[in-house]
Protein backbone atom coordinates (compact mmCIF):
# COMPACT_ATOMS: atom_id res chain seq x y z
CA UNK A 1 0.00 0.00 0.00
CA UNK A 2 1.44 3.34 -1.02
CA UNK A 3 1.81 5.66 1.90
CA UNK A 4 1.51 9.40 1.65
CA UNK A 5 3.72 12.08 3.05
CA UNK A 6 1.96 15.11 4.44
CA UNK A 7 3.52 18.46 5.08
CA UNK A 8 1.62 21.23 6.79
CA UNK A 9 2.63 24.84 6.19
CA UNK A 10 1.46 28.00 7.85
CA UNK A 11 -1.01 29.69 5.46
CA UNK A 12 0.39 33.16 6.15
CA UNK A 13 4.12 32.68 6.60
CA UNK A 14 4.44 29.41 4.61
CA UNK A 15 6.69 28.08 7.39
CA UNK A 16 6.89 24.33 7.58
CA UNK A 17 4.99 23.47 10.72
CA UNK A 18 4.74 19.73 10.55
CA UNK A 19 5.86 16.79 8.46
CA UNK A 20 4.04 13.47 8.66
CA UNK A 21 5.34 10.46 6.84
CA UNK A 22 3.75 7.03 6.29
CA UNK A 23 0.23 8.45 6.28
CA UNK A 24 -2.44 5.96 5.17
CA UNK A 25 -4.14 6.86 1.88
CA UNK A 26 -7.54 6.47 3.51
CA UNK A 27 -6.67 8.78 6.38
CA UNK A 28 -9.20 11.56 6.90
CA UNK A 29 -8.47 15.22 7.45
CA UNK A 30 -9.81 14.71 10.96
CA UNK A 31 -7.13 12.10 11.62
CA UNK A 32 -4.45 14.35 10.14
CA UNK A 33 -5.64 17.11 12.48
CA UNK A 34 -5.16 14.78 15.45
CA UNK A 35 -1.64 14.00 14.28
CA UNK A 36 -0.90 17.69 13.86
CA UNK A 37 -2.27 18.35 17.34
CA UNK A 38 0.25 15.88 18.75
CA UNK A 39 3.18 17.89 17.45
CA UNK A 40 1.53 21.22 18.30
CA UNK A 41 -0.52 20.63 21.46
CA UNK A 42 -1.69 24.24 21.63
CA UNK A 43 -3.70 23.79 18.45
CA UNK A 44 -6.43 21.30 19.22
CA UNK A 45 -8.30 19.92 16.23
CA UNK A 46 -11.29 22.25 16.58
CA UNK A 47 -9.18 25.35 16.02
CA UNK A 48 -7.34 23.99 12.97
CA UNK A 49 -8.34 25.08 9.51
CA UNK A 50 -6.61 22.85 6.95
CA UNK A 51 -6.80 23.81 3.31
CA UNK A 52 -5.24 22.96 -0.02
CA UNK A 53 -4.75 26.63 -0.84
CA UNK A 54 -3.62 29.29 1.63
CA UNK A 55 -6.63 31.44 0.77
CA UNK A 56 -8.99 28.61 -0.06
CA UNK A 57 -11.86 27.00 1.79
CA UNK A 58 -11.30 24.74 4.77
CA UNK A 59 -11.28 21.02 4.11
CA UNK A 60 -13.84 18.94 5.94
CA UNK A 61 -12.87 16.47 8.64
CA UNK A 62 -14.51 13.70 6.62
CA UNK A 63 -12.43 14.33 3.47
CA UNK A 64 -10.18 11.39 2.67
CA UNK A 65 -6.55 11.97 1.74
CA UNK A 66 -6.46 9.82 -1.39
CA UNK A 67 -9.59 11.46 -2.82
CA UNK A 68 -8.05 14.92 -2.61
CA UNK A 69 -6.26 16.47 -5.58
CA UNK A 70 -2.80 15.97 -4.05
CA UNK A 71 0.27 13.97 -5.01
CA UNK A 72 1.85 11.37 -2.74
CA UNK A 73 3.49 14.25 -0.95
CA UNK A 74 0.54 16.35 0.06
CA UNK A 75 0.98 19.97 1.04
CA UNK A 76 -1.65 21.52 3.26
CA UNK A 77 -1.95 25.00 4.65
CA UNK A 78 -2.92 25.66 8.24
CA UNK A 79 -4.76 28.61 9.74
CA UNK A 80 -5.46 29.03 13.42
CA UNK A 81 -9.15 29.71 13.95
CA UNK A 82 -8.49 31.01 17.44
CA UNK A 83 -9.78 29.69 20.72
CA UNK A 84 -12.93 27.66 20.18
CA UNK A 85 -15.89 26.93 22.37
CA UNK A 86 -18.54 24.29 21.83
CA UNK A 87 -21.93 25.30 20.48
CA UNK A 88 -23.61 23.46 23.31
CA UNK A 89 -21.70 25.48 25.92
CA UNK A 90 -22.55 28.73 24.19
CA UNK A 91 -26.24 27.88 23.87
CA UNK A 92 -26.56 26.79 27.47
CA UNK A 93 -24.88 29.94 28.73
CA UNK A 94 -26.69 32.38 26.49
CA UNK A 95 -30.10 30.83 27.24
CA UNK A 96 -29.52 30.15 30.93
CA UNK A 97 -28.83 33.82 31.57
CA UNK A 98 -32.21 35.16 30.39
CA UNK A 99 -34.04 32.44 32.27
CA UNK A 100 -32.41 33.36 35.57
CA UNK A 101 -32.24 37.12 35.04
CA UNK A 102 -35.94 37.42 34.22
CA UNK A 103 -36.82 35.50 37.38
CA UNK A 104 -34.68 37.86 39.44
CA UNK A 105 -36.72 40.78 38.14
CA UNK A 106 -39.99 38.88 38.54
CA UNK A 107 -39.29 38.16 42.18
CA UNK A 108 -38.04 41.73 42.58
CA UNK A 109 -34.67 40.90 44.01
CA UNK A 110 -33.05 43.75 45.96
CA UNK A 111 -31.22 46.67 44.29
CA UNK A 112 -33.40 46.59 41.16
CA UNK A 113 -36.44 48.55 42.22
CA UNK A 114 -37.01 50.79 45.24
CA UNK A 115 -36.44 48.88 48.52
CA UNK A 116 -40.10 49.01 49.51
CA UNK A 117 -40.86 46.73 46.53
CA UNK A 118 -38.23 44.06 47.32
CA UNK A 119 -39.67 40.55 47.07
CA UNK A 120 -43.19 41.84 46.41
CA UNK A 121 -45.31 40.44 43.59
CA UNK A 122 -47.17 42.23 40.85
CA UNK A 123 -50.91 42.59 41.14
CA UNK A 124 -51.42 42.13 37.38
CA UNK A 125 -52.09 38.57 36.22
CA UNK A 126 -50.54 39.31 32.82
CA UNK A 127 -47.19 39.81 34.58
CA UNK A 128 -47.38 36.28 36.00
CA UNK A 129 -48.39 34.97 32.60
CA UNK A 130 -45.51 36.76 30.93
CA UNK A 131 -43.05 35.24 33.39
CA UNK A 132 -44.39 31.77 32.70
CA UNK A 133 -44.17 32.30 28.94
CA UNK A 134 -40.67 33.76 29.02
CA UNK A 135 -39.39 31.04 31.33
CA UNK A 136 -41.06 28.31 29.30
CA UNK A 137 -39.47 29.69 26.13
CA UNK A 138 -35.93 29.61 27.48
CA UNK A 139 -36.41 26.30 29.25
CA UNK A 140 -37.56 24.87 25.94
CA UNK A 141 -34.45 26.26 24.25
CA UNK A 142 -32.17 24.72 26.89
CA UNK A 143 -33.80 21.32 26.57
CA UNK A 144 -33.67 21.49 22.78
CA UNK A 145 -29.96 22.27 23.00
CA UNK A 146 -29.37 19.21 25.14
CA UNK A 147 -31.72 16.72 23.45
CA UNK A 148 -32.92 17.87 20.06
CA UNK A 149 -30.46 19.85 18.01
CA UNK A 150 -27.83 18.14 15.86
CA UNK A 151 -25.04 20.62 15.20
CA UNK A 152 -23.02 20.75 11.97
CA UNK A 153 -20.06 22.26 13.69
CA UNK A 154 -18.85 21.30 17.14
CA UNK A 155 -17.37 24.69 17.96
CA UNK A 156 -17.41 28.42 17.28
CA UNK A 157 -14.87 31.14 18.06
CA UNK A 158 -14.60 31.97 21.74
CA UNK A 159 -15.37 35.66 21.32
CA UNK A 160 -18.86 34.74 20.17
CA UNK A 161 -19.92 33.79 23.66
CA UNK A 162 -19.30 37.33 24.91
CA UNK A 163 -21.10 38.89 21.99
CA UNK A 164 -24.06 36.50 22.21
CA UNK A 165 -24.43 36.65 25.96
CA UNK A 166 -24.35 40.45 25.93
CA UNK A 167 -27.19 40.40 23.41
CA UNK A 168 -29.39 37.83 25.14
CA UNK A 169 -28.69 38.80 28.72
CA UNK A 170 -28.87 42.52 28.00
CA UNK A 171 -32.21 42.37 26.27
CA UNK A 172 -33.66 39.94 28.82
CA UNK A 173 -32.75 42.28 31.68
CA UNK A 174 -34.08 45.30 29.81
CA UNK A 175 -37.44 43.66 29.04
CA UNK A 176 -37.78 42.07 32.46
CA UNK A 177 -37.13 45.39 34.19
CA UNK A 178 -40.20 47.01 32.66
CA UNK A 179 -42.59 44.07 32.67
CA UNK A 180 -41.98 43.42 36.36
CA UNK A 181 -41.79 47.08 37.34
CA UNK A 182 -44.12 48.22 40.13
CA UNK A 183 -45.40 50.90 37.73
CA UNK A 184 -46.04 48.47 34.87
CA UNK A 185 -49.20 49.20 32.88
CA UNK A 186 -51.00 46.11 31.50
CA UNK A 187 -52.33 46.23 27.92
CA UNK A 188 -54.82 49.02 27.62
CA UNK A 189 -55.68 49.01 23.91
CA UNK A 190 -57.78 45.84 23.92
CA UNK A 191 -57.19 44.68 27.47
CA UNK A 192 -57.86 41.10 28.39
CA UNK A 193 -58.83 40.09 24.87
CA UNK A 194 -55.46 41.29 23.63
CA UNK A 195 -53.63 39.19 26.20
CA UNK A 196 -55.69 36.12 25.38
CA UNK A 197 -55.05 36.35 21.65
CA UNK A 198 -51.38 37.07 22.31
CA UNK A 199 -51.12 33.94 24.46
CA UNK A 200 -52.70 31.81 21.74
CA UNK A 201 -50.27 33.18 19.16
CA UNK A 202 -47.35 32.60 21.51
CA UNK A 203 -48.27 28.99 22.32
CA UNK A 204 -49.09 28.17 18.71
CA UNK A 205 -45.67 29.42 17.62
CA UNK A 206 -43.87 27.64 20.43
CA UNK A 207 -45.39 24.33 19.34
CA UNK A 208 -44.65 25.22 15.73
CA UNK A 209 -41.04 26.07 16.45
CA UNK A 210 -40.59 22.82 18.38
CA UNK A 211 -42.17 20.81 15.55
CA UNK A 212 -39.72 22.28 13.08
CA UNK A 213 -36.77 21.49 15.34
CA UNK A 214 -37.92 17.88 15.60
CA UNK A 215 -38.46 17.67 11.85
CA UNK A 216 -34.97 19.02 11.17
CA UNK A 217 -33.47 16.64 13.69
CA UNK A 218 -35.11 13.69 11.99
CA UNK A 219 -33.53 14.66 8.69
CA UNK A 220 -30.16 13.86 10.12
CA UNK A 221 -29.14 10.45 11.51
CA UNK A 222 -27.38 10.64 14.89
CA UNK A 223 -23.72 11.63 14.67
CA UNK A 224 -23.95 12.56 11.00
CA UNK A 225 -23.64 15.90 9.30
CA UNK A 226 -25.80 15.19 6.25
CA UNK A 227 -27.88 17.93 4.71
CA UNK A 228 -31.26 17.24 3.12
CA UNK A 229 -34.17 19.34 1.93
CA UNK A 230 -36.78 19.51 4.71
CA UNK A 231 -40.33 18.58 3.71
CA UNK A 232 -43.71 18.76 5.47
CA UNK A 233 -44.44 15.75 7.70
CA UNK A 234 -47.66 14.41 9.20
CA UNK A 235 -47.46 17.18 11.80
CA UNK A 236 -49.58 20.10 10.53
CA UNK A 237 -47.16 22.58 12.08
CA UNK A 238 -44.57 21.46 9.52
CA UNK A 239 -46.82 22.11 6.53
CA UNK A 240 -45.36 25.62 6.50
CA UNK A 241 -42.30 24.03 4.82
CA UNK A 242 -44.33 24.32 1.62
CA UNK A 243 -43.97 28.07 1.74
CA UNK A 244 -40.87 28.80 3.80
CA UNK A 245 -37.27 27.57 3.98
CA UNK A 246 -36.66 28.41 7.64
CA UNK A 247 -40.00 28.08 9.45
CA UNK A 248 -38.20 27.78 12.76
CA UNK A 249 -37.38 31.48 12.40
CA UNK A 250 -40.90 32.24 11.22
CA UNK A 251 -42.38 30.64 14.34
CA UNK A 252 -39.77 32.30 16.54
CA UNK A 253 -40.78 35.69 15.18
CA UNK A 254 -44.40 34.79 15.80
CA UNK A 255 -43.67 33.84 19.41
CA UNK A 256 -41.99 37.15 20.17
CA UNK A 257 -44.70 39.04 18.34
CA UNK A 258 -47.18 37.33 20.63
CA UNK A 259 -45.11 38.20 23.66
CA UNK A 260 -44.95 41.85 22.55
CA UNK A 261 -48.72 41.95 22.22
CA UNK A 262 -49.12 40.27 25.58
CA UNK A 263 -46.91 42.68 27.50
CA UNK A 264 -47.43 45.82 25.42
CA UNK A 265 -43.87 46.78 26.23
CA UNK A 266 -41.70 48.81 23.84
CA UNK A 267 -38.39 47.12 24.76
CA UNK A 268 -40.00 43.79 23.87
CA UNK A 269 -40.99 45.26 20.51
CA UNK A 270 -37.37 46.35 19.98
CA UNK A 271 -36.10 42.90 20.85
CA UNK A 272 -38.58 41.35 18.42
CA UNK A 273 -37.52 43.78 15.68
CA UNK A 274 -33.79 43.18 16.13
CA UNK A 275 -34.33 39.43 16.27
CA UNK A 276 -36.41 39.62 13.11
CA UNK A 277 -33.63 41.43 11.26
CA UNK A 278 -30.99 38.94 12.36
CA UNK A 279 -33.13 35.90 11.60
CA UNK A 280 -33.99 37.28 8.18
CA UNK A 281 -30.28 37.59 7.40
CA UNK A 282 -29.74 33.99 8.50
CA UNK A 283 -32.82 32.72 6.67
CA UNK A 284 -31.72 34.36 3.42
CA UNK A 285 -28.29 32.80 3.79
CA UNK A 286 -29.70 29.36 4.47
CA UNK A 287 -32.17 29.71 1.59
CA UNK A 288 -29.31 30.61 -0.76
CA UNK A 289 -27.28 27.57 0.38
CA UNK A 290 -30.27 25.30 -0.19
CA UNK A 291 -30.69 26.68 -3.69
CA UNK A 292 -26.99 26.21 -4.42
CA UNK A 293 -26.79 22.71 -3.05
CA UNK A 294 -30.02 21.23 -4.37
CA UNK A 295 -31.02 21.50 -8.03
CA UNK A 296 -34.56 20.40 -7.28
CA UNK A 297 -35.25 22.82 -4.46
CA UNK A 298 -38.97 23.74 -4.33
CA UNK A 299 -39.35 27.11 -6.06
CA UNK A 300 -42.42 28.23 -4.12
CA UNK A 301 -40.48 28.69 -0.87
CA UNK A 302 -39.38 32.05 0.57
CA UNK A 303 -36.65 32.35 3.20
CA UNK A 304 -38.71 33.42 6.23
CA UNK A 305 -42.08 35.04 5.41
CA UNK A 306 -44.36 33.29 2.89
CA UNK A 307 -44.24 35.12 -0.45
CA UNK A 308 -42.85 38.23 1.17
CA UNK A 309 -39.31 37.81 2.45
CA UNK B 1 -27.67 34.97 18.90
CA UNK B 2 -25.25 32.35 17.72
CA UNK B 3 -24.54 32.47 14.02
CA UNK B 4 -25.29 29.25 12.18
CA UNK B 5 -22.76 27.46 9.99
CA UNK B 6 -20.82 29.68 7.62
CA UNK B 7 -20.32 28.51 4.11
CA UNK B 8 -19.43 30.22 0.92
CA UNK B 9 -19.03 27.49 -1.61
CA UNK B 10 -15.64 28.22 -3.10
CA UNK B 11 -13.77 25.17 -4.23
CA UNK B 12 -10.49 24.58 -2.50
CA UNK B 13 -8.59 25.34 -5.66
CA UNK B 14 -10.01 28.67 -6.71
CA UNK B 15 -8.07 31.72 -5.66
CA UNK B 16 -9.99 34.35 -3.77
CA UNK B 17 -10.86 36.97 -6.40
CA UNK B 18 -8.77 40.09 -5.79
CA UNK B 19 -10.97 42.83 -4.33
CA UNK B 20 -11.63 45.12 -7.29
CA UNK B 21 -11.76 48.73 -6.20
CA UNK B 22 -15.08 49.78 -7.70
CA UNK B 23 -14.45 53.46 -8.04
CA UNK B 24 -17.33 55.81 -8.87
CA UNK B 25 -18.35 56.18 -12.51
CA UNK B 26 -18.03 59.50 -14.35
CA UNK B 27 -21.44 60.77 -13.25
CA UNK B 28 -20.85 59.79 -9.64
CA UNK B 29 -17.43 61.45 -9.71
CA UNK B 30 -18.93 64.66 -11.03
CA UNK B 31 -21.59 64.61 -8.33
CA UNK B 32 -19.02 63.91 -5.60
CA UNK B 33 -16.78 66.74 -6.78
CA UNK B 34 -19.72 69.11 -6.61
CA UNK B 35 -20.70 67.76 -3.19
CA UNK B 36 -17.21 68.18 -1.77
CA UNK B 37 -16.75 71.63 -3.28
CA UNK B 38 -20.05 72.76 -1.79
CA UNK B 39 -19.10 71.38 1.60
CA UNK B 40 -15.67 73.02 1.49
CA UNK B 41 -17.34 76.31 0.63
CA UNK B 42 -19.90 75.85 3.38
CA UNK B 43 -17.32 75.32 6.09
CA UNK B 44 -15.30 78.25 4.73
CA UNK B 45 -18.40 80.37 5.19
CA UNK B 46 -18.55 79.21 8.80
CA UNK B 47 -14.85 79.98 9.27
CA UNK B 48 -15.23 83.45 7.80
CA UNK B 49 -18.37 83.99 9.85
CA UNK B 50 -16.51 83.17 13.05
CA UNK B 51 -13.61 85.50 12.23
CA UNK B 52 -15.87 88.39 11.25
CA UNK B 53 -18.00 87.98 14.35
CA UNK B 54 -14.90 87.94 16.53
CA UNK B 55 -13.55 91.09 14.90
CA UNK B 56 -16.92 92.82 15.21
CA UNK B 57 -17.51 91.93 18.86
CA UNK B 58 -13.92 91.98 20.01
CA UNK B 59 -14.42 88.87 22.14
CA UNK B 60 -14.61 85.07 21.86
CA UNK B 61 -17.98 84.79 23.62
CA UNK B 62 -21.29 84.12 21.97
CA UNK B 63 -19.89 83.53 18.47
CA UNK B 64 -22.15 80.49 18.07
CA UNK B 65 -25.12 82.64 17.07
CA UNK B 66 -23.26 84.17 14.14
CA UNK B 67 -22.76 80.78 12.46
CA UNK B 68 -25.63 78.79 13.92
CA UNK B 69 -27.57 78.39 10.67
CA UNK B 70 -24.74 77.41 8.29
CA UNK B 71 -23.32 75.08 10.96
CA UNK B 72 -26.63 73.25 11.25
CA UNK B 73 -27.11 73.14 7.49
CA UNK B 74 -23.69 71.88 6.49
CA UNK B 75 -23.14 69.52 9.40
CA UNK B 76 -26.55 67.93 8.83
CA UNK B 77 -25.81 67.77 5.10
CA UNK B 78 -22.95 65.43 5.92
CA UNK B 79 -25.58 62.72 6.42
CA UNK B 80 -25.42 62.34 2.65
CA UNK B 81 -22.01 60.79 3.11
CA UNK B 82 -23.65 57.78 4.72
CA UNK B 83 -25.76 57.44 1.60
CA UNK B 84 -22.65 57.67 -0.58
CA UNK B 85 -21.14 54.72 1.24
CA UNK B 86 -24.37 52.74 1.16
CA UNK B 87 -24.75 53.25 -2.58
CA UNK B 88 -21.09 52.40 -3.16
CA UNK B 89 -19.73 55.53 -4.77
CA UNK B 90 -17.45 56.07 -1.78
CA UNK B 91 -15.39 53.09 -0.60
CA UNK B 92 -15.91 53.61 3.12
CA UNK B 93 -17.81 51.60 5.70
CA UNK B 94 -21.44 52.65 6.14
CA UNK B 95 -21.28 51.85 9.83
CA UNK B 96 -18.10 53.82 10.52
CA UNK B 97 -19.19 56.84 8.50
CA UNK B 98 -22.68 56.67 9.96
CA UNK B 99 -21.32 56.60 13.45
CA UNK B 100 -19.04 59.59 12.90
CA UNK B 101 -21.68 61.74 11.20
CA UNK B 102 -24.34 60.76 13.71
CA UNK B 103 -22.16 61.84 16.62
CA UNK B 104 -21.62 65.24 15.01
CA UNK B 105 -25.31 65.67 14.23
CA UNK B 106 -26.15 64.58 17.76
CA UNK B 107 -23.92 67.26 19.24
CA UNK B 108 -25.25 69.91 16.88
CA UNK B 109 -28.95 69.26 17.39
CA UNK B 110 -29.53 67.15 20.48
CA UNK B 111 -27.12 69.07 22.68
CA UNK B 112 -26.19 72.52 21.42
CA UNK B 113 -29.45 73.38 19.72
CA UNK B 114 -31.70 71.73 22.30
CA UNK B 115 -30.09 73.10 25.44
CA UNK B 116 -30.13 76.84 24.87
CA UNK B 117 -28.16 77.54 28.03
CA UNK B 118 -24.96 75.98 26.68
CA UNK B 119 -24.89 78.04 23.50
CA UNK B 120 -22.92 80.76 25.23
CA UNK B 121 -20.28 78.37 26.52
CA UNK B 122 -16.72 78.73 25.23
CA UNK B 123 -16.56 74.96 24.83
CA UNK B 124 -18.94 75.34 21.89
CA UNK B 125 -16.45 77.64 20.16
CA UNK B 126 -13.74 75.09 20.88
CA UNK B 127 -15.40 72.21 19.05
CA UNK B 128 -16.90 74.38 16.29
CA UNK B 129 -13.42 75.74 15.45
CA UNK B 130 -11.94 72.26 15.49
CA UNK B 131 -14.70 70.94 13.24
CA UNK B 132 -14.42 73.92 10.87
CA UNK B 133 -10.69 73.61 10.23
CA UNK B 134 -10.91 69.81 9.99
CA UNK B 135 -13.77 69.87 7.52
CA UNK B 136 -12.27 72.51 5.27
CA UNK B 137 -9.14 70.39 4.95
CA UNK B 138 -11.05 67.10 4.65
CA UNK B 139 -13.46 68.22 1.95
CA UNK B 140 -10.75 69.91 -0.12
CA UNK B 141 -8.71 66.71 0.26
CA UNK B 142 -11.58 64.71 -1.22
CA UNK B 143 -12.14 67.26 -3.98
CA UNK B 144 -8.54 67.20 -5.12
CA UNK B 145 -8.32 63.42 -4.79
CA UNK B 146 -11.34 62.97 -7.02
CA UNK B 147 -9.73 65.25 -9.58
CA UNK B 148 -6.44 63.33 -9.28
CA UNK B 149 -4.54 66.48 -8.45
CA UNK B 150 -3.91 66.25 -4.74
CA UNK B 151 -1.33 68.80 -3.55
CA UNK B 152 0.98 67.30 -0.98
CA UNK B 153 0.21 70.19 1.36
CA UNK B 154 -3.45 69.19 1.61
CA UNK B 155 -2.58 65.56 2.15
CA UNK B 156 -0.07 66.53 4.81
CA UNK B 157 -2.55 68.84 6.50
CA UNK B 158 -5.26 66.21 6.53
CA UNK B 159 -3.04 63.69 8.22
CA UNK B 160 -1.31 66.11 10.58
CA UNK B 161 -3.75 68.74 11.82
CA UNK B 162 -5.88 66.07 13.46
CA UNK B 163 -3.13 65.55 16.01
CA UNK B 164 -4.21 68.82 17.63
CA UNK B 165 -7.73 69.29 16.28
CA UNK B 166 -9.03 65.91 17.36
CA UNK B 167 -8.27 66.35 21.08
CA UNK B 168 -9.40 69.95 20.81
CA UNK B 169 -12.74 68.96 19.36
CA UNK B 170 -13.25 66.14 21.82
CA UNK B 171 -12.53 68.48 24.74
CA UNK B 172 -15.02 71.02 23.43
CA UNK B 173 -17.65 68.34 22.90
CA UNK B 174 -17.24 66.80 26.33
CA UNK B 175 -17.29 70.15 28.11
CA UNK B 176 -20.44 71.13 26.24
CA UNK B 177 -22.26 67.91 27.12
CA UNK B 178 -21.13 68.32 30.71
CA UNK B 179 -22.45 71.88 30.76
CA UNK B 180 -25.81 70.69 29.48
CA UNK B 181 -26.30 68.09 32.21
CA UNK B 182 -27.88 70.22 34.97
CA UNK B 183 -30.39 71.79 32.57
CA UNK B 184 -31.38 68.44 31.13
CA UNK B 185 -31.88 67.02 34.60
CA UNK B 186 -33.90 70.00 35.76
CA UNK B 187 -36.26 70.10 32.78
CA UNK B 188 -36.41 66.37 32.05
CA UNK B 189 -35.59 67.11 28.41
CA UNK B 190 -36.24 64.22 25.99
CA UNK B 191 -37.03 61.97 28.91
CA UNK B 192 -39.93 59.56 29.38
CA UNK B 193 -40.98 58.30 32.78
CA UNK B 194 -43.12 55.44 34.06
CA UNK B 195 -45.96 54.75 34.19
CA UNK B 196 -47.05 54.92 30.56
CA UNK B 197 -48.94 52.56 28.30
CA UNK B 198 -45.85 51.45 26.35
CA UNK B 199 -43.97 50.51 29.49
CA UNK B 200 -40.84 52.31 28.46
CA UNK B 201 -38.64 54.89 30.08
CA UNK B 202 -35.68 56.94 28.97
CA UNK B 203 -33.53 59.28 31.01
CA UNK B 204 -31.68 61.68 28.73
CA UNK B 205 -29.49 62.89 31.58
CA UNK B 206 -28.14 59.37 32.19
CA UNK B 207 -27.84 58.87 28.45
CA UNK B 208 -25.63 61.96 28.14
CA UNK B 209 -23.41 60.72 30.94
CA UNK B 210 -23.06 57.35 29.23
CA UNK B 211 -22.23 59.17 25.99
CA UNK B 212 -19.42 61.00 27.74
CA UNK B 213 -18.12 57.75 29.21
CA UNK B 214 -18.15 56.15 25.76
CA UNK B 215 -15.51 58.63 24.64
CA UNK B 216 -13.01 56.84 26.88
CA UNK B 217 -12.75 53.65 24.83
CA UNK B 218 -13.70 55.21 21.49
CA UNK B 219 -11.54 58.30 21.22
CA UNK B 220 -8.14 56.56 21.65
CA UNK B 221 -9.09 53.93 19.08
CA UNK B 222 -10.01 56.52 16.48
CA UNK B 223 -7.01 58.69 17.31
CA UNK B 224 -4.50 55.87 17.01
CA UNK B 225 -6.17 54.66 13.83
CA UNK B 226 -5.57 58.10 12.32
CA UNK B 227 -1.96 58.01 13.51
CA UNK B 228 -1.45 54.66 11.83
CA UNK B 229 -3.03 56.03 8.66
CA UNK B 230 -0.68 59.00 8.90
CA UNK B 231 2.38 56.75 9.00
CA UNK B 232 1.11 54.72 6.09
CA UNK B 233 0.16 57.64 3.89
CA UNK B 234 2.87 60.17 4.62
CA UNK B 235 5.79 57.77 4.84
CA UNK B 236 5.08 56.21 1.46
CA UNK B 237 5.23 59.54 -0.36
CA UNK B 238 9.00 59.40 -0.50
CA UNK B 239 8.75 56.12 -2.39
CA UNK B 240 6.10 57.04 -4.92
CA UNK B 241 5.50 60.17 -6.88
CA UNK B 242 1.91 61.42 -6.79
CA UNK B 243 0.53 62.82 -10.02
Amino acid sequence: MKHYEVEILDAKTKDKLCFLDKVEPNATIGEIKSMFHKSHPQWYAARQSIRLDPKGKSLKDEDVLQHLPVGTTATFYFRDLGAQISWVTVFLTEYGGPLLLYLMFYFRAPFIYAPKYDFTTSKHWVVHLACMCHSFHYLKRLLETLFVHRFSHGTMPLRNIFKNCTYYWGFAAWMAYYINHPLYTPPTIYGEQQVRIALIIFLFCQVGNFSIHIALRNLRPPGSKTRKIPYPTKNPFTWIFLLVSCPNYTYELGSWFGFTLMTQCLPVAFFTAVGFIQMTVWAKGKHRSYLKEFRDYPPLRSPILPFVL
Amino acid sequence: MSAPAMGTTKTAHSDVAPKKKRGPGALATAYLVIYNVVMTAGWLVIAVGLVRAYLARGSYHGLYYSIEKPLKFFQTGALLEVLHCAVGIVPSSVVLTGFQVLSRVFLTWAVTHSVREVQNEDSVLLFVSAWTITEIIRYSFYTFSLLNHLPYLIKWARYTFFLVLYPMGVTGELLTVYAALPYVQKTGLYSVTLPNKYNFSFDYHTFLILTMVSYIPLFPQLYFHMMRQRKKVLCHVEEYKTE
